[in-house]
């Protein structure tokens, strides 16, 4: 069970929230000069860290704003939450192995 | 290999268990093999096993971190079933259910295979079109599968609840009388008694840390904690952790790693024959020999590689037991657990080559991956044995994701992910 704390509402049970994956992709342009595979890359490929993951997060069922969350996916720590369209905090990699 | 018979277990009854031999061997590594396979589950040693068997290549080693089946492959709910959509999928999974139908002969070790049947509920007007479609594409491509009235459900399910007022009222259902259940620990053992048996060595505590190439960037080696070990071509079938041991090889994939949820209730009298899906609530649930309800329904909401469950997923998946089985509402829990399931966005697998050259992937199986292990086994053989892919395995390369022929189970099938 995670509490998230939500920029505008603070801390709220994780259901009340929907995680919408890797954060901070960026689609790549302009679109005559992507090529099949950076495309398929940018809908497909994704990090999938064990350990440090920076996600999006939207809280559904209450402002309905979306955030990042930087999150560890092997103890589920939330390490920071952080407004969209901001560069992800300097976060040293847990120890997740 | 001692040979499991009626007859030998009656015999050394008679002369006080002493005379069996371990199931496999425990070697040190060799040097060099000529093939190594990543993870010691259901896939990596059926793969180990039909590469000594069908092509004749004895000198592999089977490396597994842990120890055997101790990842899915023991985490799963056990269903077998091959109710797939599109004619690939049909192919693939039907492929997997009748190397099932032949395997405890095959392996002289009993899988427990038992093909109780599975039914999937309709619980409104449009899971019943929903099913209606998918029973259409199925017998298209020419796997069994049947609809069946409501009455037929009720009489198949008597414990689910059928009154007047019911929180999911029953509407009809389909059904695969193939499906059915196996014992999962067995599948595992069996391949991998059979593998020994034709030369394979399994190492267990053996982790790879990394993975030695040439000039050319093709595969010569793998770094694990027992020393290096030399080969040419690498099988790769690690499920959940298929990312992080991509990353070592030097690429990425199209996958998510999720949590998925197992629960075994206390043991109870028979009240489940068969195999159930719930087409409204994902609940899927069968009774275990000895007693226990199996059953199992979504992910996890978020990427994990806890193998533990997350208490709102308990609280959805057993609220829905409750709700559609009321009378089993005061069962108490035996277990619960969970597997690191690998997630790809089309819900398919992934099986062939990858941009590391003789590095051969077995992955993306998602929810689905027990059912599957003969033929992800058999199918990763063929491609390290002969340098092309199967027939049946060539539409689920990792090429599809910039193709864009995608075989997008997750629309067609209802999957729950």
């Amino acid at each position: 069970m995670l509490l998230i704390n939500c920029p505008c509402c603070g801390p709220r049970d994780e259901f009340e929230f929907r995680c919408g994956g890797q954060a901070h992709i960026t689609r790549p342009e302009p679109p005559e000069a992507v090529s099949d595979k950076q495309w398929g890359d940018y809908l497909f490929t994704r990090v999938n860290p064990k350990g440090l993951s920076l996600e999006r997060w939207v809280h559904a069922a209450g402002c309905r704003q979306w955030f990042n969350v930087a999150r560890d996916t092997v103890t589920h720590e939330i390490r920071a939450v952080y407004p969209m369209g901001e560069g992800a905090p300097s976060l040293t990699t847990g120890a997740a192995q | 290999m001692t040979k499991y018979s009626a007859f030998k277990v009656f015999l050394e009854g008679l002369g006080g268990q002493q005379g069996w031999s371990p199931a496999w061997r425990s070697p040190q590594p060799k040097r060099r093999y000529d093939v190594i396979i990543i993870g010691g589950g259901g896939h990596g040693l059926a793969t180990a096993y039909y590469l000594a068997k069908v092509h004749g290549v004895r000198n592999v080693a089977v490396l597994e971190r842990g120890w055997l089946g101790g990842g899915n492959t023991g985490r799963n709910t056990t269903v077998i079933r091959s109710n797939y959509y599109y004619p690939a999928s049909a192919r693939l999974y039907d492929f997997s259910l009748k190397l099932y139908e032949g395997l405890s002969r095959e392996l002289n070790y009993n899988v427990m295979f038992s093909q109780r049947g599975m039914v999937m509920v309709a619980h409104s007007r449009h899971d019943l079109e929903g099913a209606q479609r998918w029973v259409g594409a199925m017998q298209l491509n020419g796997v069994d599968a049947e609809m069946i009235s409501a009455d037929e459900v009720k009489r198949r399910l008597p414990v689910l609840d059928a009154s007047p007022g019911a929180r999911y009222p029953i509407w009809g259902g389909f059904m695969q009388k193939r499906a059915g259940t196996a014992r999962h620990d067995a599948v595992a053992w069996g391949y991998a008694r059979a593998a020994d048996a034709l030369g394979v060595d399994i190492i267990q505590n053996c982790e790879v840390r990394g993975f030695l190439k040439n000039q050319t960037g093709r595969v010569t080696g793998v770094e694990t904690n027992l020393g290096v070990i030399e080969t040419d071509k690498v099988g790769m079938a690690v499920a959940g952790h298929s990312s992080v041991m991509a990353q070592l090889a030097g690429f990425e994939l199209p996958i998510t790693s999720y949590a998925l949820q197992a629960f075994v209730s206390e043991p109870l009298k028979p009240v489940i024959d068969t195999v159930m899906l719930s087409l409204a609530t994902g609940l899927y649930i069968s009774q275990s020999d000895k007693g226990g309800l199996v059953f199992g329904g979504a992910l996890d909401h978020y990427a994990s590689y806890a193998q533990r469950g997350n208490s709102p997923t308990i609280r959805q998946v057993a609220g829905a037991l409750a709700d559609q089985m009321p009378s089993l509402g005061r069962v108490r829990l035996a277990r619960h657990w969970a597997g690191i399931v690998d997630v790809v966005q089309d819900s398919s697998p992934i099986l062939g080559e990858t941009p590391t050259p003789g590095v051969y992937i077995n992955c993306g199986w998602g929810t689905g991956g027990f059912k599957a292990i003969p033929a992800g086994g058999y199918l990763l053989a063929h491609h390290l044995a002969t340098g092309q892919a199967h027939d049946i395995a060539a539409p689920f390369g990792l090429n599809r994701f910039f193709t864009g022929a995608l075989i997008d189970e997750a629309a067609a099938s209802g999957i729950a992910h």
